[in-house]
């Protein structure tokens, strides 16, 4: 019974694959238009190992990994600041809602202006972006503090630092962890529509769009799938951190 | 009202002036509270005695949790003065127990971490705090895996946790919120004895504060009774049946008595206005 149940989740895979090789076996669609799973796979298989998707991959792993990390940098102290003072925070709400809605694709040009085109560009904006929501996770997780824990530690004679450091910071974590989960998923979907139209010569983006203008098929099913696996990779990742480090998170 | 042996032979040690021993140990002086809504405390004076365990009880909403958290600093008052042996609560060591044990303790630290806490905050060094949890687990004679974080812990066992973290700083008085209203009634009935035994083995004055009667006579040296508010003494009820009292105790006259008591004066004040 266990481990049927630890399978159900192939169940849906089995039901794409079935009906996508069905699709292709009986020309339901133009051939052209959907290769087959195995030829999708098979290209993704041979271009991730020797082609030019392997790199094109890990550029954007390295272009998202650094502005997830330069966005935590500085949205987890400033987060934490925020939300500390209530008053503070309800301050600059406002600002942090606004830029927060604001599409993140709307400031390239902005950006480009600033930083050139070039990596430092695709990087800023989608730091810009991931930075808002971390901070906004951060602050709130420091806001909503359980009552009870701060007065605990404030009895026992515990100074504010402390009870910042000790309570305050400790009890944000689990919502810290999911805006860097969001976080890291925000920069992802910048940073793979940088690549496409900023004058990018390599990237998942650059790579699929490539392949769509060149009709390369198979490559570009293969590089969707890669940028899909990444994108599943780094949320699991986050996860599995999290797990590890908030391990009272909702018990 | 004779005074058990053991209660002698563990009191202070000697040189502790005998008009000190007798003294109240908390005197409350004209101690105002109001919320915007309500009068809850208006000049009100009492003295909390010394080395004894009291409850206090009283109708819904009369301010028992905010007397003692007035007491132990959690709230501030709008006036008057609470002073322990005439010093302020700043130079006290006092401990305090939530009632909601699930947000008081704290869940990244395994039980014994939470129990040695506030050593930390006092600056106490690590190899001391061990030795000194390790004295106190073994002085209440505690039977729980403190390795484990408080989220493997029953209800019960996460109360007494936070019972331990209140008790380890050695504080000479101790506050608790309605301690055991979360707790199911075979976990609550444990409890009372742990605490109980707490209170026999360590003589802390302790100040309660219960909803339910039966618990409230059952531990307490005295029944402070609150009429609704502004919050002023009923009645200040002894019950000197000796210690440990037991499940025997519960029927015993002497306990039906006071309890019936209590409930004349409790029912008195829910029906005035």
């Amino acid at each position: 019974m266990k481990t049927s149940n630890a399978l159900l989740p192939l169940v849906g895979v089995a039901i794409l694959l079935a009906v996508w090789s069905l699709a292709t076996a009986l020309k339901l669609v133009d051939p052209v238009l959907l290769p087959s799973p195995l030829a999708t796979f098979r290209t993704l298989w041979e271009s991730m190992l020797s082609g030019k998707l392997g790199v094109d991959f890990l550029k954007t792993v390295m272009r998202t990994i650094s502005s997830t990390a330069i966005a935590a940098v500085i949205a987890i102290p400033l987060g934490i600041l925020l939300g500390s003072s209530e008053k503070l925070y309800r301050s600059v709400e406002f600002l942090i809602d606004f830029f927060r809605s604001t599409p993140a694709s709307a400031m390239f040009p902005l950006f480009l202006v600033l930083f050139g085109v070039g990596d430092r560009t695709k990087i800023s904006v989608a730091a810009f972006g991931a930075a808002l929501v971390i901070l906004f996770n951060v602050a709130y997780g420091v806001m909503n503090a359980r009552k009870t824990r701060l007065l605990a530690a404030k009895v026992m004679g515990a100074s504010r630092i402390r009870v910042l450091f000790d309570v305050m910071l400790l009890e944000s974590l689990p919502q810290t962890f999911v805006g860097l989960r969001n976080g890291v998923s925000l920069a992802l979907v910048i940073i793979v529509v940088a690549e496409m139209f900023i004058g990018s010569t390599d990237g998942l983006g650059q790579r699929v769009f490539e392949a769509q203008q060149l009709f390369d098929m198979p490559g570009m099913y293969a590089a969707i799938f890669a940028a899909g696996a990444l994108g599943y990779s780094l949320n699991l990742l986050f996860l599995l951190i999290e797990r590890r480090f908030v391990h009272w998170a909702g018990r | 009202m004779t005074i058990p042996a053991s209660i002698v032979a563990s009191g202070p040690a000697g040189g502790f002036d005998e008009s000190r021993r007798t003294a109240p140990h908390v005197t409350i002086r004209s101690l105002s509270k109001h919320y915007p809504d309500a009068v809850i405390y208006d000049r009100f004076d009492f003295d909390i005695p010394r080395g004894k365990l009291i409850s206090v009880f009283g109708p819904n909403g009369c301010g028992k949790s905010t007397l003692i958290n007035m007491i132990a600093g959690l709230v501030p008052a709008d006036a008057g003065e609470v002073l322990f042996d005439g010093r302020p609560l700043s130079r006290v060591k006092f401990g305090y127990v939530f009632q909601n044990y699930r947000e008081a303790l704290f869940p990244w630290l395994p039980a014994f971490d939470n129990i040695a806490y506030p050593l930390k905050v006092m600056g106490v060094p690590r190899a001391q705090r061990r030795q000194r949890v390790e004295r106190l687990v073994a002085h209440l004679g505690v039977k729980i895996d403190l390795s484990l974080y408080p989220y493997h812990l029953s209800g019960g066992q996460q109360q007494l946790v936070s019972i331990m973290r209140a008790l380890i700083v050695e504080p000479e008085i101790l506050f608790l919120d309605e301690p055991f209203s979360a707790l199911d009634y075979e976990m609550t009935l444990f409890m009372r004895d742990q605490l109980q035994r707490v209170f026999m083995e360590t003589k802390t004055t302790t100040v309660l504060v219960s909803h339910d009667l039966e618990e409230a006579v059952y531990l307490s040296d005295y029944v402070l009774l609150l009429s609704r508010h502004p919050a002023q003494v009923v009645e200040f009820v002894p019950y000197d049946a000796p210690r440990p009292r037991t499940d025997k105790t519960l029927s015993e006259p002497g306990f039906i008595a006071t309890k019936a008591h209590c409930l004349k004066l409790f029912q008195r004040e829910v029906h005035r206005g």
